[in-house]
């Protein structure tokens, strides 16, 4: 018979924390950038399928790191909050505010009560009709909100890029310039070395596009994409007709 | 389970499967279904009730259009009510019968589409979509015994067929695909009769769109709960076209000139013979 040992609450927390944050670490950067026309979501994502960032609902993005069963059951409920509420209500009382509670409280109660914490980080990010009411959030694995201005980083070596960003993000860029800056922060070597060279092929992009109608959400396929990233290129924005 | 965390998302969010919101909504909150509510026992009440709809098939898509009519008994109840919707990006669909379950049923699909697009991140087949409508309806039929019953039209682009196709349904939920055109209704009799004579195949989208008008018309002549066009107040039918691009609806501007153009044309010829 085995004896249980005493554990202390905040070893037993800290253990927990480092066991996420050490899952969350080990996945592939995605940064979420406020630009002019909306919010843009850039993830390192080699696969065309199982996606990081995805649509929630009409003015609603999600995006995730860590692992991956863990933050689709995340945003599989999400998607079915948003549509029951969107339903029951109406469409235009579907907010982030209130998804971000509700992932928080979820999140905070496996942090707590399971044995394993879920190893994800996740932006809840809504676009407003005009900037200032956009709202990004992140949750942390242990169910905390942050109410974040204009830009975000998780996974990887997320603080220097979040670092990087304060530095080099300001209000009012073009699709072109946020999606430049949040590729130069996934490039980036950590360790200070040369930075990698990424193909549009791997990488995922999606705008909430505020001034889209009705469903916001848009990804951005792989030529548009490289069209976008490119620093010769004159293109800034979407053209209309790619959805 | 804890109480601690109240405001978390319940387990049957989370739970891994179905990409359905219905399922979920049969499982989570039933009363929420159209279907899903216990009915007194005892006869059928009165309630508005939706009439005309017609679908046709043109070159490279489908065209629906309804009156706007809704009628409780012999009292119109609504005069500009929509009975065409989108429900997604390539389909509509029309519903004749009781107003009131048959726009919560569309306002269902509506979402069942949307949530599985959202979930699954791909479309969902045409064939797919008209069975989920079947499937919905078939939860209805207690409430259809009861004298609420709704009968829908289905029509959408097949990107695989590169056509418009069109589904028709039963109370009991029936679905069955229908070829050039279908009418439903109590005015449908009529506009089938002249869609008969009217549509050709291979027929662009705007002389469909011309069509399905003149059938409404014919349709309104002779049944007393199907909406003519109302020049005074300036309610048109409501016509969608849908194609390769997705769902348009016809303008109110080129509906008038058209509506105009038909009741000029058929001054001393009123039923329109050619």
């Amino acid at each position: 018979m085995t004896m249980p040992f005493y554990v202390s609450p905040e070893q037993l927390m800290k253990d927990r924390a480092d066991f996420a944050r050490k899952g969350i670490a080990r996945g592939r950067m995605v940064v979420v950038a406020q630009y002019d026309g909306g919010i843009a979501f850039l993830a390192e994502n080699p696969s065309r399928t199982l996606h990081k960032v995805s649509e929630i609902y009409d003015r609603i993005g999600f995006a995730a790191v860590g692992k991956y069963n863990e933050f689709e059951n995340l945003r599989v409920a999400g998607i079915r909050y948003a549509d029951l509420r969107g339903y029951s209500y109406d469409r235009s009382d579907v907010t982030a505010r209130a998804l971000a509670n509700a992932y928080a409280q979820t999140l905070g109660a496996v942090f707590t009560e399971q044995s394993k914490p879920y190893e994800v980080e996740i932006v809840v990010a809504e676009v407003g009709h005009s900037a200032d009411g956009d709202q990004i959030y992140r949750l942390t694995y242990d169910g905390s909100v942050a109410d974040e201005r204009g830009f975000v980083a998780m996974g990887g070596a997320a603080e220097q890029a979040e670092r990087r960003l304060e530095e080099q993000w300001r209000p009012g860029m073009s699709l072109a310039e946020a999606l430049r800056l949040g590729y130069g922060v996934l490039a980036a070597d950590p360790a200070g070395g040369a930075a990698r060279e990424l193909g549009a092929e791997q990488l995922e992009a999606a705008v909430l596009d505020r001034s889209r109608p009705r469903r916001t959400f848009r990804r951005i396929g792989v030529a548009t994409l490289a069209q976008l990233l490119s620093e010769t290129s004159t293109v800034t924005d979407l053209p209309q007709d790619e959805g | 389970m804890s109480q601690t965390h109240e405001g978390r998302l319940p387990a049957a969010y989370l739970r891994a499967g179905s990409a359905s919101f219905a399922e979920f909504l049969g499982e989570h909150a039933p009363t929420l279904l159209p279907g899903g509510r216990a009915l007194p026992v005892g006869t059928a009440m009165e309630a508005p009730h939706g009439t005309t709809i017609v679908a046709l098939v043109c070159a490279g898509g489908v065209v629906m259009a309804g009156d706007r009519r809704a009628t409780m008994g012999s009292l119109i109840a609504n005069r500009d009510m929509d009975k065409v919707f989108a429900t997604d990006e390539f389909s509509v669909v029309g519903i004749a019968g009781t107003a009131g379950v048959a726009i919560e049923l569309v306002k269902l699909y509506q979402v069942e589409l949307e949530h599985y697009e959202k979930i699954e991140g791909t479309l969902m087949s045409l064939e797919g979509k008209a069975n989920r409508l079947a499937t919905m309806l078939r939860g209805n039929l207690g409430l259809a015994m009861q004298g609420l019953s709704v009968l829908p039209v289905f029509a959408g682009y097949d990107p695989d067929q590169q056509a418009g196709r069109i589904f028709s349904y039963d109370v009991t939920g029936g679905c069955y695909p229908e070829r050039d055109h279908h009418c439903i209704g109590s005015g449908s009799l009529f506009a089938r009769g002249a869609l008969k004579k009217l549509w050709h195949p291979q027929m662009s989208s705007e002389q469909a769109v011309a069509i399905a008008v003149e059938a409404l018309y014919d349709a309104a002549e002779d049944d007393s709960a199907t909406g003519g066009p109302d020049v005074g107040r300036q309610i048109w039918p409501r016509v969608a076209v849908i194609d390769g691009q997705g769902v348009r609806f016809v303008g109110d501007d080129d509906l008038e000139s058209m509506v105009l153009a038909l009741v000029q044309a058929r001054r001393g010829n009123p039923g329109g013979a050619r």
